[in-house]
């Protein structure tokens, strides 16, 4: 019961925290450039507005892969917090992302073509990561199950330290954040006009940016399951591993997709040598 | 509810202008304006874009433009001209390749003068423009509704 | 019992008839009732045996034993005739040493070469005649037209397709032969004669290129078949502790040390019938052949048989450093031929690919050989064979309709023949998406690494292998669901090839991810159980989400109706220029230009001269260490 609590809590709140996030993060990053930014419910007007636009197309099969991006990003958050199966739920994110992806091939357009397949490339970079943090979490709470790695007495962040920079290295990619932000960007900035959003307008977009609400309070989930063991200290984690990112965004530039490519796996393999030393000391060298 | 006007997406497209409101424009996002705090963005895709920001007058070449940058905005948008130059040629009237300001191939909305125009005119053009907007936001959802309540009846 | 003998003759006979039958229409009778026969016997067995775990018989051995040595002496007569046809000597040069063991082994050892039980059945064979019975022969149906229209569309191509079906019947023959097969020299005899079917199917044109791939893949296959006949000769010669040539004794031997030896090399046969690395290269080369053939053998059968013994063995590998070499082989096999896949653009070379980065991956499942890494072999087995022949097939009728295998020409297919690219992106889906059954086995295969040691090494290199799957597979996918304009619709053209075989297997596909836990917990867990007394499965709950994600994903296409009203059309961004539906664009100077999209390939990071060699070396290496390990074990 309390699982399904869970997974309905995020559905209707995640949308709300990840806009405000967003508005937090737009108006921190104003300050950092001097500036004043936009009010903190910034993210709220501009998601409201596209669902006040005409619907345009450039064909109607477009808005169906977007839809189930939605659905299913909303599906696996839900699994999350639910207290499912890591791995799974991995799964399902994939699932969503190639969603997206062949939402952006459908339009036939220049342009979302190259964020589709620069969106591939950023999903190629980081999968690795993800699977490896979840394994990491498995050799250290002996579960796959988020449940079990919530309510661990484990200081899991000890154990995985090699992991858990190289998600932080990954979020900037998933956040869409700079230097890693090839396939479309969350800033209004440009790249190859819009990446795999150009083609989408008005409610659409809408989704695509809700969508991205849910991810992002999802992946923070994530890193707060590296201190779950403290939950004071989780969300100070997340906090400052947020600012980072905020941090890290405003003082790079962005790369291009090959050094997007190899950071996300020279991140995996930082993880990887991680759980080396991890297995060793479990196996004891055999 | 009405969150265009608290959200408005811009695309800026340079005519044939000499750069100078270019600049002015760009001049805009700069710390010292900074349009963001009204929720205003540079967007660079007309599909995600509200409000049409030209620069520069129509020649030739890039009359198809204008018009396909116009084309491609989802409804409801305005667009702005800015400067001289945009408003009816300006300086560069009398030469052999300038058919005039934008609205020689789309309709515009909102003229800021000057050359160049200064950013807190392309500020305030902007807010004009902002009321034409909703305006416009206002009927197209009232045309939506009459649109359903016959299809209803019918 | 007589099922099985039935699956193994009755398919002779059928070739045989076949030999004789010129008309395409009587042709298509006679595969048509066949294999319905085939697949009715098939499904029979499982109702039969389903339940009953391993069952062996005491088939007659005296005359059958002589006849398959009288056989296998023929077929290398056979190959040395070709050999010394196309001057390919080496190919002569191991057919002689192969027929010299099976002599020496019949002459020295003649006494110790009787199994009591030479045929057999438990859920692992059944699983495997079902995919033979049923998918083979949906195949076989479905290569009927296929070559009418081939033969069409390639008038320089000698017609022989009396003896295509002959061979290809007889395959099907021996595959079911091996997986029922006890007695080990039966299964070398069978395992002989897919290699020599294979290389018939493969030289099918005629031309420099066939034949030249075609004796790749016999020599390559040969030198496995060498180290079968060793292995045999190994265990004969150790004397009774062995088991001798009965598999079954084999694998319950208690002396671990002495069937490992035989196990590694047993195992070599598999990695090269499997087309593991540093062996890849006759599985691509076997491309050449029509695309039937790649469905039937070089995907969802005959390569299956290396893996097949590669699992039968995974017991004796489990928990030794020889399996884990072989594991490696397989692992290594598997990241790297995925990411080489990315860099081809060639349909049928990427379905090569990544059958050979599967197999690696079952490969490596069996050689670590723990109890849920064998559930998850048999999964990925099942999974693999069902999407990957509809893969080819589907490759095939697009072939015919639009006269090109490239991917890039696939462009636009939903609008096109929609029919076909909604079956390929199911078949796609069922490759590398949750919660279609390949990702189910790289689920379990994670879970299950982790809980071994050294599994680190696996799971980090299955966490790169996916990565690129998902790059390569999703490409493609995007490729098939471009919605272009301005062109016509041609799924309809004036040879078509019976598409039921497609729609069965579509519907496999979708059915096996809904009933995969029916299918574990009749067919594989007992099995598993069985072995290591514990068996391996997926939680209660997972399953219910992974089945309600299927389900979602079956309604969600019902959303179409929802945007089909009230939406503006409006052609591509084009940086601001005037374009059309279709990307044609007003250029400079007045022209229409056309504006392509391309796929990435990213040669320069993932391409073949870039990766395989060293992707091989590395497989060669861990592949003379297993023997090295297995050595020292002794
Ligand atoms: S109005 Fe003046 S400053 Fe602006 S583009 Fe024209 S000439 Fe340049």
């Amino acid at each position: 019961m309390n699982r399904i609590m869970g997974a309905v809590i995020f559905l209707i709140l995640a949308p709300l925290l990840g806009g405000l996030i967003a508005g937090i993060d737009r108006k921190i990053t104003a300050r950092m450039q001097g500036r004043v930014g936009p009010p903190i419910l910034q993210p709220f007007y501009d998601v409201g507005k596209l669902f006040e636009k005409e619907k345009v197309v450039v064909t109607t099969a477009q808005n169906f892969y977007i839809l189930a991006y939605l659905i299913f990003i909303a599906l696996s958050g839900a699994l999350f917090f639910a207290g499912g199966d890591l791995l799974l739920i991995i799964f399902a994110f994939t699932l969503a992302h190639v969603f997206l992806v062949l939402g952006a091939y459908a339009a036939h357009s220049p342009y979302s073509h190259i964020g589709a397949e620069r969106e591939l490339i950023q999903v190629m970079a980081y999968e690795p990561v993800i699977i490896l943090t979840a394994v990491g979490f498995y050799m250290v709470t002996g579960s796959f199950y988020v449940v079990d790695m919530a309510t661990t007495t484990i200081p899991v962040i000890l154990y995985l330290p090699g992991v858990f920079l190289g998600l932080a290295a990954i979020l900037t990619l998933k956040l869409r954040k700079s230097p890693f932000d090839i396939s479309t960007s969350h800033h209004a900035h440009q790249e190859i006009v819009k990446g795999v959003t150009t083609e989408f307008s008005g409610s659409t977009l809408g989704q695509i940016e809700i969508a991205h609400w849910y991810e992002n309070i999802f992946l923070l989930g994530i890193v707060y399951l590296f201190f779950a063991w403290n939950p004071v200290i989780g969300i100070i984690a997340v906090a400052v591993t947020y600012a980072a990112e905020i941090f890290v965004d405003n003082v790079t530039a962005r790369v291009r997709w090959q050094a997007a490519l190899k950071s996300g796996w020279l991140a995996a393999a930082l993880g990887i040598a991680n759980l080396a030393i991890l297995s060793y000391m479990v196996y004891g060298g055999a | 509810m009405a969150f265009l006007k608290r959200s408005p997406w811009i695309l800026h497209y340079d005519a044939s202008s000499c750069n100078g409101c270019d600049i002015e424009v760009l001049a805009c996002l700069t710390p010292l304006y900074d349009v963001e705090r009204f929720g205003i963005i540079n967007t660079g895709n007309p599909k995600h874009a509200d409000i049409l920001l030209i620069t520069g007058g129509v020649n030739s070449q890039n009359r198809p433009v204008v018009r396909n940058l116009y084309e491609q905005m989802p409804e409801p948008k305005v667009v702005i001209a800015v400067g001289a130059c945009a408003a009816t040629g300006g300086i560069f009237r009398e030469c052999y390749n300038i058919a005039g300001g934008i609205d020689k191939v789309i309709p515009v909305d909102v003229y800021v003068p000057g050359c160049a125009a200064r950013p807190e005119q392309i500020i305030d053009g902007v807010v004009a423009a902002l009321g034409i907007l909703e305006e416009k936001r206002e009927r197209m959802a009232g045309g939506a509704r009459m649109k359903e309540e016959a299809g209803e009846t019918t | 019992m007589q099922t099985l003998l039935f699956l193994i003759l009755f398919p002779i006979l059928v070739a045989c008839l076949l030999l004789f039958v010129k008309r395409t229409t009587s042709r298509y009778a006679v595969v048509v009732l066949s294999a319905l026969a085939i697949g009715g016997a098939s499904i029979y067995l499982l109702m039969r045996y389903a339940f009953e775990g391993a069952v062996y018989f005491a088939a007659p051995s005296e005359t059958a034993s002589l006849a398959m040595v009288a056989i296998e002496m023929a077929l290398a007569l056979f190959i040395i005739y070709m050999g010394a046809k196309f001057r390919n000597y080496l190919a002569i040069g191991l057919a002689v040493v192969q027929a010299a063991l099976v002599v020496y082994l019949e002459m020295t050892f003649s006494e110790n070469l009787h199994a009591i039980n030479n045929l057999f059945i438990d859920q692992f064979s059944i699983i495997m005649a079902l995919i033979i019975g049923i998918i083979g022969s949906l195949i076989a149906v479905y290569a009927v037209r296929y070559m009418e229209t081939y033969h069409h569309l390639h008038p320089e191509v000698r017609d022989r397709q009396g003896t295509f079906f002959f061979v290809v019947f007889a395959f099907i023959a021996a595959m079911f032969g091996l997986v029922f097969s006890n007695n080990l020299l039966w299964i070398f005899f069978f395992w002989e004669v897919t290699t020599i079917t294979s290389f018939l199917l493969i030289g099918y044109a005629e031309t420099e290129e066939a034949t030249k791939n075609a004796f790749l893949a016999l020599v390559m296959n040969l030198l496995g078949g060498v180290a079968f006949i060793a292995a045999i000769i190994y265990l004969v010669a150790a004397g009774p502790a062995s088991g001798g040539i009965d598999l079954a004794a084999v694998l319950a031997s208690g002396d671990a040390a002495i069937i490992l030896i035989p196990a590694v090399l047993i195992g070599f046969a598999g990695i090269t019938k499997a087309a593991l690395m540093p062996f890849s290269s006759w599985l691509l080369g076997a491309m050449v052949a029509p695309t039937p053939v790649s469905a039937l053998l070089h995907s969802s059968t005959m390569v299956k048989a290396g893996v097949y013994i590669l699992v039968r063995f995974a017991p004796v590998f489990a928990g030794t450093l020889a399996g884990v070499s072989v594991g490696l082989v397989g692992a290594v096999t598997f990241v790297v031929a995925s990411a080489i896949a990315i860099s081809q653009s060639n349909a049928k070379l990427v379905l090569a690919y990544s059958t050979i980065a599967n197999l690696g991956l079952i490969a490596a499942c069996a050689g670590v050989g723990t109890h849920m890494l064998v559930w998850a072999a048999i999964l990925l087995i099942i999974f693999h064979a069902v999407a990957k022949s509809l893969l080819f097939l589907g490759t095939g009728a697009v072939e015919n309709r639009i006269e090109s295998r490239d991917i890039e020409d696939m462009e636009g297919l939903i609008v096109r023949m929609p029919k076909m690219a909604v079956m390929m992106f199911i078949g796609i889906a069922g490759m590398f998406l949750a919660p279609f059954g390949m990702l189910i086995s790289k689920w379990a295969a994670i879970e299950a690494f982790v809980q071994v040691p050294f599994g680190i090494v696996f799971v980090a290199i299955l966490a790169y292998g996916s990565a690129v799957t998902v790059f390569f597979w999703a490409k493609w996918m995007g490729k098939l669901i471009t919605v272009i304009r301005g062109v016509e619709q041609i799924e309809k053209g004036f040879f078509e090839e019976p598409w039921i075989p497609l729609y069965i297997i579509t519907g496999l596909v979708i059915a096996a991810a809904f009933l995969f836990p029916v299918i574990s917990s009749m067919l594989i867990e007992p099995y598993v159980l069985v072995i290591y007394g514990v068996t391996a499965g997926l939680a209660q709950t997972n399953v219910a989400i992974m089945l309600l994600m299927m389900a979602l994903l079956l309604f969600l296409p019902l959303s179409f109706a929802l945007f089909r009203k009230s939406a503006k059309r409006l052609p591509a961004y084009m940086g601001g220029r005037p374009a059309t539906a279709d990307l044609h664009f007003e250029g400079s100077l007045g022209m229409t230009r056309e504006a392509q999209t391309r796929n990435y390939y990213l040669t320069t990071c993932f391409g073949e001269a870039r990766l395989f060699r060293p992707g091989a070396a590395v497989c060669i290496i861990l592949i003379l260490a297993s023997w090295a390990f297995a050595g020292v074990a002794l």
